[in-house]
């Protein structure tokens, strides 16, 4: 059994953690409302490119005229997957998911006779990843998020990526993410970057859609200058950067609201035992109260 | 939307920079500048390091440099997506000169390493963009 002073001691270290952990809450909190302010600025340049790229694309796809980041290398042999984590822990499942569905998806794919090749965002999923994947970790790349995610940081890492599909080092490139959907919620979401998956247009309202896009937005088609193909060239590599730059964003979010939440969880449960705690500390003290005046009392009895 | 205006907006990865209403913006295609005008044709076209005018009331009001990228025209409406942007009367020329300094010396350090010497390489070439942006005033 505890003795008092223990008790005394756990309900402070307890309190002192409880300080701790609500403070990272706030600040959590506060950064999650730049991260999602962030993301919301990315979004008109992203949406603008879609567009450009939109009807680009269509049309050099159905003039067979679509060059290797759109079309592919022909081949699925070697996938390289970047996973997206953040570099400091304290943050609930963030990490654990994705790296647990990554890991999944690298044991199917070697399942069906493909060689993977990893990238890691993220000093936290290089430590869960080592131990099962250490040799085809290419590299690991830290501290992008301080403060926020730089389009300069993934232009690099696009950059990465395309010269190894260039060098022939892979044919398919997968970016495994936590995606923002709320606060409290992250969906850890596949994304393929190479080569260029189009934006779903086989379904059926997808397709009138598009059609009212069209005619709404030019009525007409577009001149390209210089030409449709020298553009395409320029825009598939800028976009693949733009598309990093977007999950590196969306995780950095989601990584705030799950380590808010995470903190939040904990501030709970700090309190919790800090109650129960101080009703053992309570009764305890009571308890050797009542024995003291026993002792007292019997003692004045015997005389 | 007044008929004798453009939509001209400005947009770099980060974040929407400018949306307004003008009358006249001079882009730097690839290809040569384009002034574009309510009703243009629709065109996309890339971008080289330059400096985009925006015209009002017949004389240049805003200059600012962009280190290339894509502009899409339709007939009311102007986008261009920046790599980077900046106000003209807000570079630095020593600071352009020596960020220029230091990306030649990236590249010489950079070796066989392709990725980073293409990095530096940009890095150089939207210097110099800069500083020939500023040593060239064209229009008044």
């Amino acid at each position: 059994m505890a003795s008092l002073k223990d008790l005394r001691v756990r309900i402070s270290s307890v309190k002192s953690t409880q300080r701790i952990t609500s403070a990272m809450k706030m600040v959590a909190a506060a950064k999650l409302r730049r991260a999602q302010e962030n993301a919301e600025a990315t979004r008109p340049y992203a949406e603008r490119m879609e567009r450009m790229l939109g009807s680009l694309a269509q049309s050099a796809v159905t003039a067979g005229t679509a060059p290797p980041l759109l079309a592919g290398s022909g081949k699925d042999d070697v996938h390289l997957i970047i996973l997206v984590t953040s570099d400091r822990g304290l943050c609930g499942g963030f990490n654990g998911s994705v790296s647990r569905w990554t890991r999944k998806h690298i044991l199917q794919l070697r399942a069906d006779g493909k060689q993977v090749k990893l990238l890691i965002i993220g000093r936290k999923g290089r430590g869960i990843m080592r131990r099962e994947f250490g040799d085809i970790i290419i590299d690991t790349i830290e501290d992008t998020t301080k403060p926020v995610p730089m389009f300069e940081t993934a232009a690099e890492i696009a950059q990465r990526a395309r010269d190894m599909f260039e060098a022939g080092e892979c044919d398919v490139c997968t970016i495994i993410y936590n995606k923002f959907v709320s606060a409290l919620t992250q969906d850890v979401t596949p994304q393929q970057l190479i080569p260029f998956a189009l934006p779903e247009k086989d379904d059926a309202d997808g397709e009138t859609t598009d059609e009212q896009d069209s005619g709404l937005e030019s009525g007409a088609v577009y001149e390209y200058e210089p030409d449709e193909q020298e553009i395409l060239a320029d825009l598939l590599p800028r976009n693949l950067s733009v598309q990093v730059f977007r999950t590196m964003i969306e995780s950095f979010a989601s990584e705030q609201g799950a380590r808010m939440t995470a903190m939040d969880n904990a501030t709970r449960n700090a309190g919790d035992m800090i109650d129960r705690l101080s009703t053992d500390y309570n009764r305890m003290r009571q308890a050797a109260i009542t024995t003291e005046l026993i002792e007292i009392i019997s003692g004045a009895e015997a005389l | 939307m007044a008929d004798n205006a453009v939509q001209f907006e400005l947009v770099s990865p980060e974040k929407l920079l400018l949306s307004e209403e003008v009358e006249m913006v001079v882009v730097p295609g690839a290809e040569g500048d384009f002034g574009v005008l309510p009703g243009h044709t629709p065109v996309i076209s890339t971008v080289r390091p330059g400096v985009i005018h925006i015209f009002e009331g017949g004389a240049v009001k805003t200059r600012i440099f962009v280190a290339g990228g894509f502009a899409e025209v339709t007939a009311e409406r102007c986008t261009v997506l920046a790599e980077e942007a900046v106000l003209l009367d807000d570079i630095d020329r020593d600071q352009v000169e020596k960020s220029l300094q230091e990306a030649m010396e990236d590249i010489s350090d950079a070796g066989d390493n392709s990725t980073e010497r293409a990095l530096a390489e940009q890095r150089a070439d939207s210097a110099r963009a800069k500083l020939a942006s500023l040593d060239t005033q064209t229009y008044q």
